[in-house]
């Protein structure tokens, strides 16, 4: 059996937290939807809330603490990623920005991105396609088509015409497109920033820069 | 083993009483540091180059000449000359000159500067940082060992029968190190001239340095210069030192706090930590110091930041009394006896002076 890794990322704030709550839905489904197409998913989820800190010392010092490292190695490594974010004055949290920040440059080049967010009315809702998705597409992910936003109603079984099975829907839809784009994707190496990527006569020829 | 101070020439408050510096202070106590390395027996001193504030050093060859000549022994440097936006023309001119001035004790190291505004201040552009490095230190060398130099490249006007007044001293040009915090290109530069290699190894994890020094070593040694243990490594350090470790880390903190490059930020345990900062007794700064070798291998010099964050020079003075009284001498008989008899010492003017004349 063929492995894949899934890393997941929720910028949720509270305790408990729908923006976790959405995430693992997410996690579960994309996980169901891979082990479907024959493979082992090792997944790791990172609250954001947890390295809030470090995140911020990054920003001013220019270098992650280990454990930070240890989370960015994850999400860099990782064949697959589901981004959660909780939409705070019309965009993405403060938090997921600044964690967006201290990705280094190529970090999410190339990689399967599923994109979802929460927030206290569903009018919020297109915060993930002007906010998130132009975010993911400057970092070159290759995002889902599908973003799953989740308003309190959707959380709610009497809500009329029953908008959870809606968003059991989005979920499923999305899941389903990182699956695939995870399972037609080979596993890739990270790159090592401390690699030589060229030899010294290429640069003194001016080739390569 | 060379041991020296670098100084990157602030200006910043002391965020103990707010009072500032005037430029003027703080020029002055650059010099009174470079005399004081000397008089307390360290080797080396070695200045920033910067041309915003709130630093002052714009011009290290004039600092240099004026130290030189209140100086018998001390080794003057620099950290670094920024090899992207002056004229290596220049460089090679001011730098010959202060060799002849200082009787040869001067080498220097070689950095980009990142400080983006610094490059179109100079008609330059800091995306093309490692052209230019690239370019201009190719010409540099040229200028120094070649009398009459025709030279065309991307970056400066081209030269038809130049030659760059005065010729380095004895015909010997400046021994160089190139820095780099985490640029493997720049370990590959050094690497492939057989020059010195310098890493910063302040305010960053020592695995940059690690990663650094292995890859120029490595790459040293594929060059031919030597075995990748003969490379020429030279290292930063920081440190604030008291007698007790309490009494450093109580007197350091405000400073730490307030910092410009990390203040505000992690605290100054979780930074001493996952940076070679060492804020203790002497004792613990030898014993951290010692270990930097177990990482960068026998090195060949290490420099120490005293004198940042605002620290006024009376602390500084203390420190560096340290530094010369329990920390340096220690440190040498260490190294000296933990040292293979084959890696050799940093190369200064009268070593390769001599190594010309057997070649000759």
């Amino acid at each position: 059996m063929t492995g894949r890794t899934l890393a997941v990322v929720s910028a949720g704030l509270r305790q408990p937290s729908s923006t976790r709550l959405l995430a693992d839905r997410l996690t579960a489904a994309a996980v169901d939807e891979l082990s479907s197409r024959g493979f082992t998913v090792t997944t790791s989820v990172v609250e954001l809330r947890d390295h809030a800190h470090d995140i911020t010392n990054h920003m001013l010092t220019g270098f992650p603490s280990p454990s930070l490292q240890s989370v960015l190695s994850s999400i860099v490594g990782a064949d697959g990623l589901i981004a959660v974010s909780p939409i705070f004055t019309a965009s993405v949290s403060g938090l997921f920005k600044s964690f967006a920040d201290v990705l280094e440059d190529g970090s999410l080049a190339g990689k399967p991105v599923l994109i979802a967010a929460t927030g206290g009315t569903a009018r919020h809702s297109l915060a993930l396609d002007h906010a998130m998705r132009p975010l993911m597409a400057y970092m070159r992910a290759v995002v889902m088509p599908t973003g799953v936003y989740a308003a309190p109603e959707d959380w709610s079984r009497s809500a009329p015409e029953s908008s959870s099975a809606a968003l059991n829907r989005r979920i499923h839809q999305a899941a389903a497109e990182l699956a695939e784009e995870m399972a037609r994707r080979e596993s890739k190496p990270r790159v090592d920033p401390f690699e030589l990527s060229t030899t010294f006569e290429d640069l003194l020829r001016g080739d390569s820069l | 083993m060379q041991f020296g101070i670098f100084t990157v020439g602030d200006v910043t408050p002391d965020p103990t009483n707010g009072r500032i510096p005037s430029e003027g202070d703080r020029i002055e106590a650059m010099v009174t540091i470079a005399l004081k390395a000397e008089e307390i027996g360290l080797d080396v001193f070695a200045t920033g180059e910067h041309h915003n504030p709130p630093f002052v050093p714009s011009s290290p060859t004039t600092m240099l000449g004026f130290i030189a000549a209140r100086t018998q022994r001390l080794l003057l440097s620099t950290a670094t000359t920024l090899i992207t936006t002056n004229d290596p023309v220049k460089i090679a001119e001011d730098y010959a000159m202060l060799q002849h001035l200082a009787g040869g004790r001067v080498d220097l190291m070689l950095g980009r500067g990142n400080t983006g505004p610094v490059y179109p201040w100079f008609g330059q552009d800091i995306r093309n940082g490692i052209a230019l490095a690239v370019e201009n230190y190719a010409l540099l060398r040229r200028l120094w060992r070649e009398d009459v130099v025709d030279w065309k490249g991307r970056f400066r006007t081209p030269l038809e029968s130049f030659t760059a007044v005065p010729r380095p001293l004895d015909g010997v040009p400046p021994f160089v190190w190139h820095g780099s915090i985490r640029s493997p290109e720049i370990a590959e530069q050094a690497a492939y001239y057989g020059d010195g290699f310098f890493a910063n190894h302040i305010f960053w994890p020592k695995e940059h340095t690690q990663r650094m020094v292995g890859l120029y070593r490595q790459r040293f040694e594929h060059y031919g210069h030597g075995s990748a243990d003969q490379a020429i490594v030279g290292l930063g350090g920081q440190v604030f030192m008291r007698k007790n470790s309490q009494d450093a880390v109580k007197e350091f903190r405000p400073y730490f706090d307030n910092a410009p490059v990390y203040g505000h930020g992690p605290s100054l345990e979780e930074f001493t930590s996952q940076t070679p900062l060492t804020v203790g007794s002497p004792q613990q700064v030898i014993d951290r110091t010692l270990t930097f070798r177990e990482y960068a291998g026998d090195y060949q010099r290490q420099l120490f930041l005293v004198d940042h964050a605002g620290l006024p020079l009376k602390t500084v003075l203390e420190q560096m009394d340290m530094l010369g009284e329990e920390v340096v001498p220690v440190l040498r008989r260490e190294f000296a006896a933990l040292k293979p008899a084959h890696v050799p010492a940093a190369p200064t003017h009268e070593s390769l002076r001599q190594a010309a004349t057997v070649a000759s």
